[in-house]
């Protein structure tokens, strides 16, 4: 029951890109149509599943103070590595994105090709590093941080996914011309975090 | 004679005239009063007696019933109200003459319990010998002294409804909403006409509706000054700059109403917004039950006082009165002017559907998913034992049906042919998610009494994504079936 409700607060309760309105750059741009932001957002489901647990593990076992006390050193169980965590948390998340581009490359040549440069982007995607941060703030377990990354995933995968529906239903629509293109977007956004304002205080 | 009118002054506003600008205020008069002078002339158009002008109107007629039952009941439950307060301070006059407080000649407060006599004696400078009575205050009830209307003597609500004060009523509840509603159809139409004259644009009759519908979901208490800045952000942000009507994704009323619900939260929640008279506060119907339960049906009770703060002072506690059912259906409680009866909404459903606007698979999935997801709450509730789990979990499908604003938003809210999905199969998954959502939003969040509002915004985030999935399937299918 706590695992079912972890997942559906974080996939709608604190929706990364309507809640927190994290990684915006990718969810502004790859959401021009319908099947791109799907392959992005399964893309990032799978990331986010994998990397906030690895991350977990690494910040549990290796990074947090006291972690290395296992090493049965009590030099090493003296460390405190946590100031290394940005640095750390992106290069698990580089390299988890990097074997996930040959895994769609060997794969999935069709939408390896769709996603294109924004496969590489994710590594940058803030709503990533923001996921793992989050969990490493907030304190889960192994088990719940399976549980958060996926279910923050399936959160932005949703958002991204709706949003894509949207502006393909408004393509032709008469936006006043100052406003075309991204700034349509932005304010589509705004009013889609309005709808998303059901689940805050749950 | 007003088409001679309109013939005479056409020159000034078309091309060339002098108030070429204005042409599309003119366009809109001329529209609204008769059929549109373009007809379809050649073969290649399809044809259908429903434009988008008749598509409106028909809107307008089936919200006929909701509004007198938004007048009447804002008239009948402040009228009530006034009543017992001066029931009670002429009671309390009669018992204890000497216990008033008159205060500078201001207001005269009177008691309603036995704990204000306490305060007389530290203030008998200022007792009067005079006794007097409550007496509402402000522009409305001078006009209506002025036009002689009676508002101090409210029977039952069915005896009011079939009975000459019914006059009363609805003159007091028309005070309430004809303002809000003038706000909005000149705030709102003003914003309407200066995109339509920027941006080259007709004014569209869709924008009546939006009118309509906005102020029909507002408690009556509302200031007017965010009557006007919600319907400005809803025709602006909410559909002009997504190029007028047919063009937005939200439902436009909804998204005035949820952004002023946000932004300005006390006046638009709470105990003290739902009933008209200055200083009543009384809990709308739903906030009863996530508080007490279904016990909360049989006391619902409200105070009237005056003053604010430590100052205010209770002068009358309203009978508990008990809300059943069928009162709850007819629409008699406190409630947004609009949504308290499902009975009118009922009669609105019926004309929307048969006149083929409104769609019955909208409508008829949102009771569904409403009625499954709350008999689950309830089995939940009854098998974790009920004070395990929220009091939400024990309201029956019945009950979520007739409290708060569900037929309103279901019939008018949910059916908006722009935001919803426009594909059948679509229209069954996009009715199933408000219901659903409805009853988690009501049920499961404290922050929200009131969830149909919200569910149907979601629901519109997501039409056009169920929207694709549907098409997808279909090609699909016929991919397949042309295939073999």
């Amino acid at each position: 029951m706590d695992y079912i409700s972890l997942f559906l607060r974080s996939a709608f309760v604190e929706n990364l890109a309507l809640t927190y309105f994290l990684g915006m750059c990718t969810f502004l741009a790859v959401s021009k149509n319908v099947k791109t932001a799907l392959g992005l957002g399964v893309a990032v489901i799978v990331i986010q599943t994998i990397t906030i647990p690895v991350n977990n593990l690494l910040y549990e076992f290796i990074l947090k103070a006291g972690a290395l006390s296992w090493t049965g050193s009590s030099y090493m169980g003296d460390l405190d590595l946590s100031y290394l965590g940005y640095i750390s948390y992106i290069g698990t998340i580089a390299a988890m994105v990097q074997m996930l581009e040959m895994v769609l490359d060997r794969f999935f040549p069709a939408l390896y090709n769709t996603l294109g440069i924004f496969l590489p982007l994710i590594t940058v995607n803030c709503a990533i590093l923001g996921g793992t941060l989050f969990m490493v703030e907030r304190e889960y377990d192994f088990a719940e941080a399976c549980v958060f990354g996926l279910g923050s995933g399936v959160g932005w995968a949703l958002a991204i996914a709706a949003l894509a529906g949207i502006r393909e239903k408004i393509r032709y629509s008469d936006v006043p011309a100052g406003l075309r293109g991204l700034g349509i977007t932005f304010v589509t956004v705004g009013l889609m975090a309005l709808g998303f304002m059901a689940f805050s205080g749950v | 004679m007003i088409r001679k009118l309109l013939d005479s002054i056409h020159p000034m506003f078309a091309k060339g005239g002098k108030f070429e600008k204005l042409y599309p205020l003119y366009e809109a008069q001329d529209t609204f009063l008769y059929t549109p002078g373009e007809v379809t002339e050649g073969s290649t158009h399809v044809r259908d007696s429903l434009d988008l002008k008749r598509m409106m109107t028909m809107v307008i007629i089936a919200l006929g019933p909701c509004i007198f039952f938004a007048l009447y009941n804002t008239g009948w439950q402040s009228n009530k109200i006034i009543s017992e307060a001066i029931a009670a301070s002429k009671a309390a006059s009669a018992d204890t003459p000497t216990s008033f407080i008159q205060d500078e000649g201001e207001n005269t407060t009177s008691d309603g319990g036995p704990e204000a006599i306490d305060d007389s004696g530290t203030d008998t400078a200022n007792t009067a010998a005079t006794p007097e009575v409550f007496k509402p205050e402000g522009w409305r009830y001078t006009v209506m002294d002025w036009l002689g209307v009676d508002y101090t003597q409210a029977t039952t609500f069915y005896g009011d409804l079939f009975s000459t004060r019914i006059i009363g009523c609805m003159i007091h509840g028309l005070l309430f909403f004809l303002p809000v509603y003038i706000v909005c159809m000149a705030v709102g139409g003003t914003c309407e006409l200066i995109f339509s004259i920027i941006r080259g644009h007709e004014i569209n009759e869709g924008f009546l509706v939006t009118g309509m519908l906005f102020p029909l979901t507002l408690p009556p208490s509302i200031p007017l000054w965010e009557v006007g800045l919600g319907i400005a952000f809803g025709v602006i942000i909410g559909k002009e700059i997504f190029g007028g009507t047919g063009m937005n994704f939200l439902n436009i009323a909804l998204t005035a109403r949820a952004f002023l619900y946000f932004s300005h939260a006390p006046e638009m929640s709470g105990m003290k917004v739902w009933t008209g008279v200055d200083g009543y506060s009384g809990a709308t119907s739903l906030g009863a039950w996530a508080e007490e339960g279904a016990a909360g049906m049989n006391s619902l009770s409200g105070s009237v006082s005056i003053g604010s703060g430590k100052q205010a002072e209770v002068i009358a506690e309203s009978i508990p009165n008990s809300l059943s059912w069928f009162n709850a259906f007819i629409g008699n409680m406190h409630g947004s002017m609009g949504e308290t009866s499902t009975f009118a909404c009922l009669l609105g459903a019926v004309i929307l559907i048969g006149a083929g606007i409104g769609s019955w698979r909208i409508m008829a999935s949102i009771v569904a998913g409403m009625a499954i997801f709350s008999v689950l709450l309830n089995v939940i509730s009854t098998s974790f034992g009920a004070e395990n789990v929220p009091a939400m979990f024990s309201m029956g499908p019945q009950w979520h049906l007739v409290l708060g604003g569900f037929g309103f938003g279901t019939v008018f809210m949910a059916t908006d042919p722009v935001s919803a999905s426009m594909t059948n199969k679509g229209k069954y998954i996009y009715g199933f998610l408000i219901g659903f959502m409805t009853v988690l939003v009501r049920c499961v969040n404290p922050a929200f009494p009131e969830g149909i509002m919200l569910a149907i915004l979601f629901a519109n985030v997501f039409a056009p994504l169920i929207d694709f999935f549907v098409v997808q399937a279909n090609v699909k299918r016929r991919m397949a079936y042309s295939a073999t």
